[in-house]
């Protein structure tokens, strides 16, 4: 009998700590198969960072390293160029890569560092309990927004994958979703592809994923899924941001 | 025995880190240390090495953390305000337990100060270097030829005690020129495989570099840990010099530029029969306490001489434990003349 769905080898047993209705999980899951799929498992480490998603080296059955906030991406440069032959990827939140590690993810990516970003967009700071990411969208509620993100004072959610495409440096960027088994299957192509490229030594590659905080967004899980399709895609868009097929 | 060379300090220190087996740089351009990173941009290709000028001295300290994770032997230099930057890396990596070696060729602050050597920073380096209960060991070297001997050795304390090494300069002992001496190059290929680091779990249980513990008892098991390498590295560590004590009742304290000048001052003084000599900390942490409090017997008076207004000082009053009076001098922004220490000693010697 064929097997058409397996736990990956690439998790750990661990239960995740993630809140119901959370996609962090489901990302986990992905990089896990894809793992599975390239069998690299045992040539890739991992970076985590400070975000609800601090604790990924326990469900990551890989080598992994903890980073401090927003500088995963310079880890990520002093393990892959001790270990170039090896896969290096970060795992990053809108606060850690949008806000506090702004400098070195554009720096990474204008290096062309040949690692892979995955950067989860739920527009808003989970682990510290909900406050205004660079993210939030207008009007959104927050604890540090509590009459609604007002542009004239917070700022304009920020579109770091738009900004990060202009550079010449990354080979790969795209932003995908996962709040529909149709969405999942396209992230789960964008991410294999940006792996992929890095094992052909092709230069830096990110894929945003958009994602869900039903706790800290106030609403009910089926509900996030809706709300993110609803008030995220419009504001951050879904699709190739950049995508350089052929080496010269 | 091998050949002098006459060479500058800063340079000394690439030369000394590469010997050492370090094949990795990453660093931001700052005075008085910039030789450093350019000499490891010109070196370091040529041993199949990486320099990397990062966008800052953050980004560059959290290289290093990667790098070092990763189990290869890596060096981060920079001056005052860039250290201050790198301080959130140097955290992490000593909470992590890895080895790295950073050098600090001190300039003149606080805020953008200025570009003139300094010791101003020896709180930072011995005690503030940034948040957690954590120590760098800081190696004071005070001529050219310690610079390289202490950069190399830097490598394998790190390595010893997996933590964060600082090799602390000043702007002097870094632009200044002496004939230097080096040792055997060593293959970093032979050195022993780290076991610990991140190189892909290929057949065993992956490998995490954390410095996160969650739970109370798991997080005063790592502190407890960390006090008990501290008293390791206090027990085994210390290293100091002494210069004409034997029969002396004054004894200067002071390191690095400030230890040579003062070295100056006392020749002078014993000219003019004052009975002077000199206690040379070399590592700063682990601070030479018993030695400096085996002394007290014979010593009368201590003169605590560094280029700033008075830091080391707290360390030396802490081993004379308000046996003797303990005394300062020093200046900042201009580097101090041998005749100004006389001075002192001097005016010490006179009421003995
Ligand atoms: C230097 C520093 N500043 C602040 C924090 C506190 N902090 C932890 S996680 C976080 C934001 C996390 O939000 P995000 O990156 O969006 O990830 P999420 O939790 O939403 O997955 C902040 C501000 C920290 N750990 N370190
Ligand atoms: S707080 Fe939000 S981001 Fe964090 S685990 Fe819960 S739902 Fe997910």
């Amino acid at each position: 009998m064929e097997k058409i769905a397996s736990y990956p080898d690439s998790l750990t047993d661990k239960h995740f700590h993630y809140c119901p209705g959370c996609t962090h999980g489901t990302v986990h899951r992905l990089i896990a198969e894809i793992m599975d799929e390239l069998d690299i498992r045992e040539e890739t480490i991992g970076v985590a960072p400070v975000g609800c998603s601090v604790l990924a080296y326990e469900y990551f059955d890989c080598d992994m390293h903890e980073a401090s906030h927003g500088r995963a991406p310079a880890v990520a440069t002093g393990i892959k160029r001790v270990h170039p032959d090896k896969v290096v990827f970060t795992y990053q939140g809108d606060g850690d890569l949008a806000s506090i590690g702004t400098a070195e993810i554009v720096h990474a990516a204008n290096r062309g560092e040949n690692i892979t970003t995955i950067f989860i967009n739920n527009a808003i700071y989970g682990m510290t309990g909900g406050q205004m990411a660079p993210t939030t969208l207008e009007g959104q509620k927050t604890t540090t927004t509590p009459y609604g993100r007002n542009l004239k004072e917070a700022g304009n959610p920020i579109k770091m994958t738009e900004m990060l495409s202009v550079l010449d440096g990354p080979s790969y960027i795209a932003r995908v979703s996962v709040h529909t088994p149709k969405h999942i299957r396209k992230a789960k192509k964008a991410l294999k592809k940006a792996f992929q490229r890095q094992l052909e030594g092709r230069g830096f590659t990110l894929i945003e994923v958009l994602s869900t905080c039903p706790t800290n967004w106030g609403i009910k899980p089926k509900d996030a899924l809706n709300w993110l399709e609803d008030y995220m895609m419009p504001v951050y868009p879904l699709g190739d941001l950049k995508d350089i097929e052929e080496v010269e | 025995m091998a050949e002098k060379v006459l060479m500058k300090g800063n340079e000394a220190i690439g030369e000394a880190a590469i010997r050492a087996g370090c094949r990795y740089f990453f660093g931001y351009p700052i005075t008085p240390q910039n030789d450093i990173p350019a000499y490891m941009s010109r070196e370091l290709p040529k041993h199949d090495g990486v320099f990397l000028q990062a966008e800052s001295e953050v980004a560059a300290s959290n290289m290093v953390y990667g790098a070092a994770g990763s189990g290869a032997r890596v060096l981060t230099s920079s001056s005052s305000p860039g250290i201050s930057l790198k301080a959130e890396g140097l955290s992490y990596i000593a909470g992590a337990e890895l080895p790295c070696v950073v050098v600090n060729i001190m300039r003149c602050g606080p805020g953008l100060g200025g570009i003139q050597p300094s010791q101003g920073d020896y709180f930072q380096a011995t005690k503030g270097m940034a948040h957690g209960d954590f120590h760098l060991i800081v190696y004071a070297p005070s001529t050219v030829q310690e610079l390289v001997d202490l950069t190399y050795k830097a490598f394998d304390t790190a390595d010893k005690y997996r933590n964060p090494v600082m090799v602390l300069g000043d702007g002097m002992l870094g632009q200044m020129m002496e004939p230097v001496e080096f040792m055997e190059p060593l293959d970093p290929a032979e050195l022993p495989k780290k076991e610990w680091a991140t190189d892909g779990a290929k057949g065993r249980e992956p490998n995490v570099i954390n410095s996160l513990a969650l739970a109370p008892e798991e997080l005063e098991a790592m502190n407890k840990k960390l006090e008990n390498k501290y008293k390791k590295v206090k027990a085994n560590e210390v290293i100091h010099e002494e210069y004409r004590l034997e029969d002396a009742e004054i004894a200067v304290v002071a390191y690095g530029t400030s230890a040579r000048i003062s070295t100056k001052a006392i020749d002078m003084a014993r000219e003019r029969g004052i009975k002077v000599g000199l206690i040379r900390p070399i590592t700063l942490y682990p601070f030479p306490e018993k030695e400096i409090a085996a002394t007290c017997d014979q010593i009368k008076k201590y003169l605590t001489v560094e280029m700033s207004t008075g830091q080391m000082i707290e360390d030396v009053r802490l081993a004379v434990n308000g046996r003797r009076p303990v005394e300062f001098f020093g200046r900042l922004g201009v580097v101090f003349e041998a005749e100004e220490v006389l001075q002192r000693l001097i005016a010490l010697g006179g009421d003995n």
